[in-house]
């Protein structure tokens, strides 16, 4: 009754197919009886319908990550609101107080503080999507989901990272004499801009940091030269106003995507930042970078969804 | 061991599948599939370590050959056809590629060379990656459900079920904290739970039935029968040959990769417990 094999036999000899037809081929039973390949990749549509159907363990996800990094801590949830603020100061105290930037700019704490944490939100979810498939292959190995669950939930995770660090900021503005303004009301629509280009970014770097992991050794220093090139600590239209660089420095400075947000969420919380110091067409660039990104990222993410898992 | 050809005709897979007049369709095609592992950084010792060698390697990359690479065959050539109201068990010693050919059905990892064709989506039942040891037991309850694809409302209805099933609540109000305060048993209980929540069409199985104490152990046996009730088709993968008797009809032996054995549970643990010497 024991069938042994010692190599593979080509045709079918379990029960069923023996009584049908023993020289029938395993891609014709599996067809007749319907069957599909097995983690095969999804169309387009229905990649975009599964992952729809999963946003709940998008959300969960990312706020389960977010509640256990302070969980063993004994400030517990304190730490939200702390360590972007303890982020702050060091930069304050390096670029604010040692290398005197802060006499160029008016308004310096504010505007040094909410280009900390608009620049980390990127910063962040950049690296947090390099290690999305690569860090969570346990994950990837047991269960069914669609992949691009993972970056975009990371980015969600930032994302309400950010708005715990916003609600300092809110704190540390009115400290500093800014009065609220209506402007404010521009604030949710840029962050969702900036969180959509976060998202593609994410997305794209999940692909390459799940192909080849040492993307995740270089992007500290990658988005270190972004950071200083973004007008975190700086006044980028005060740089440049001294110095007489190329046009296309300029246009690349301006068009920057980094910049284009920080910029954008200084103008909405700082009234001091008026409009004539934000770069011309600068909504364009943020929803262009947006949608960019975010379809671009996408596509491509989606393209390799049946490889991810592999070691 | 000895390889008696047998007739196809003789080789039927399973005593449940036999007496039907119509033969069961099948569920799970597996058809000469190899799966390979690809490890980076895991070079010959000599090779490894020194900064000088690895440039090396990443420069002769672009030759063609990997050198940077080691690969590990776990899954050579394996064929077999699974039917709808069949529980296959899969054994072999360690490292013999049975939880790498599980992963392989369930769509999980990529295969190199063959083809798996399943019948919808078959899931394996396991939550433990999804889980956070930093997270409350019922959080972990919500995010394992939702990891495996159930609605809000699902959760809702079943989540205390899954809770009292798993039993941490005996012993004091374990489930509203954190689950590395828990005993290993305790946290390997409330995994099986979460992953025995769902109902599946293809149910795939490894070593779960060997965690917590024995009243759990009977407890989490009826479960299994009963998600094989419901399931098409179940597979087993367990170093008890127990378990493997009293839950598989068909026994599909993997060793270094290769299939075997494959037939009727009686036979093949025979063959299995005289390899290993003995009933482990």
């Amino acid at each position: 009754m024991t069938l042994a094999l010692d190599k593979p036999p080509r045709a079918e000899t379990t029960a069923e197919a023996a009584a049908e037809s023993v020289t029938e081929s395993a891609a014709d039973l599996a067809a007749r009886h319907g069957l599909t390949v097995s983690g095969a990749r999804p169309s387009l549509p229905a990649y975009v319908r599964e992952l729809w159907q999963r946003r709940h363990f998008v959300t969960a996800f990312a706020t389960a990550k977010l509640t256990a990094q302070y969980s063993q801590a004994k400030l517990g949830q304190l730490w939200q609101v702390m360590t972007p603020l303890l982020n702050a100061a060091v930069y304050y105290f390096i670029f604010g107080v040692l290398m005197n930037t802060k006499h160029d700019v008016p308004d310096y704490v504010p505007f040094l503080v909410t280009g900390v944490f608009v620049f980390t939100f990127t910063q962040q979810s950049a690296l947090a999507g390099t290690r999305a498939v690569s860090g969570s292959l346990g994950l990837v190995r047991a269960l069914h989901f669609p992949r691009a669950a993972l970056p975009i939930s990371y980015c969600l995770q930032q994302l309400q990272q950010l708005l715990f660090s916003l609600c300092a900021l809110l704190a540390i503005l009115l400290c500093f004499g800014v009065p609220p303004a209506l402007s404010w009301l521009l604030a949710p629509p840029a962050l969702a801009l900036q969180f959509v280009f976060n998202a593609g970014l994410a997305l794209v770097l999940a692909r390459l940091g799940a192909r080849t992991p040492d993307i995740a050794q270089l992007m500290p220093f990658v988005l270190r030269t972004w950071m200083y090139a973004s007008g975190v600590m700086w006044s980028i239209d005060k740089v440049l106003a001294d110095r007489d660089l190329p046009h296309a420095v300029t246009v690349l400075l301006e068009a920057n995507p980094a910049a284009v947000y920080i910029d954008l969420m200084r103008f909405a919380l700082i009234d001091s930042f008026t409009a004539d110091r934000l770069p011309p067409h600068v909504w364009a660039w943020a929803t262009g970078w947006a949608l960019l990104a975010g379809a671009g990222g996408f596509l491509y993410f989606w393209k390799a969804e049946e490889t991810y898992g592999r070691g | 061991m000895d390889a008696a050809e047998a007739a196809p005709e003789a080789s039927a897979p399973g005593t449940g599948a036999d007496p039907a007049p119509t033969a069961p369709a099948p569920t799970v095609v597996v058809d000469a599939v190899d799966i390979v592992y690809r490890v980076h950084g895991a070079g010959p010792a000599l090779a490894r370590g020194a900064a000088t060698p690895a440039l090396g390697r990443i420069l002769r990359r672009r030759g063609g050959a990997d050198a940077g690479v080691r690969t590990v065959h776990a899954v050579r050539g394996v064929t077999f056809t699974a039917l709808r109201g069949e529980a296959v068990g899969l054994v072999g010693t360690n490292g013999s590629g049975k939880s790498t050919l599980l992963k392989a059905i369930a769509g999980l990892l990529p295969v190199e060379r063959g083809h798996v064709y399943t019948d919808g989506r078959p899931s394996l039942l396991g939550v433990n990656a999804a889980l956070m040891n930093d997270l409350t037991g019922e959080r972990n309850v919500r995010l394992g459900c939702l990891a495996m694809g159930m609605s809000p409302e699902q959760i809702q209805e079943r989540g205390p079920g899954i809770v009292d099933f798993s039993g941490i609540d005996d012993k004091g109000d374990f489930s509203t904290l954190p689950m590395r305060t828990y005993s290993s048993g305790m946290a390997a209980r409330l995994r099986f739970s979460i992953g025995a929540a769902m109902d599946h069409d293809v149910l795939l199985i490894d070593e779960a039935l060997a965690t917590g104490d024995r009243a759990f152990q009977q407890r989490s046996q009826a479960r299994i029968r009963a998600l094989r009730e419901r399931a098409g088709t179940v597979f087993l993968v367990s170093h008890n040959n127990k378990s493997i008797r009293d839950t598989c009809d068909r026994v599909l032996w993997l060793e270094h990769g290769k299939l075997r054995l494959d037939g009727p549970t009686a036979e093949v643990m025979k063959e299995y417990e005289r390899f290993t010497g003995g009933k482990s």
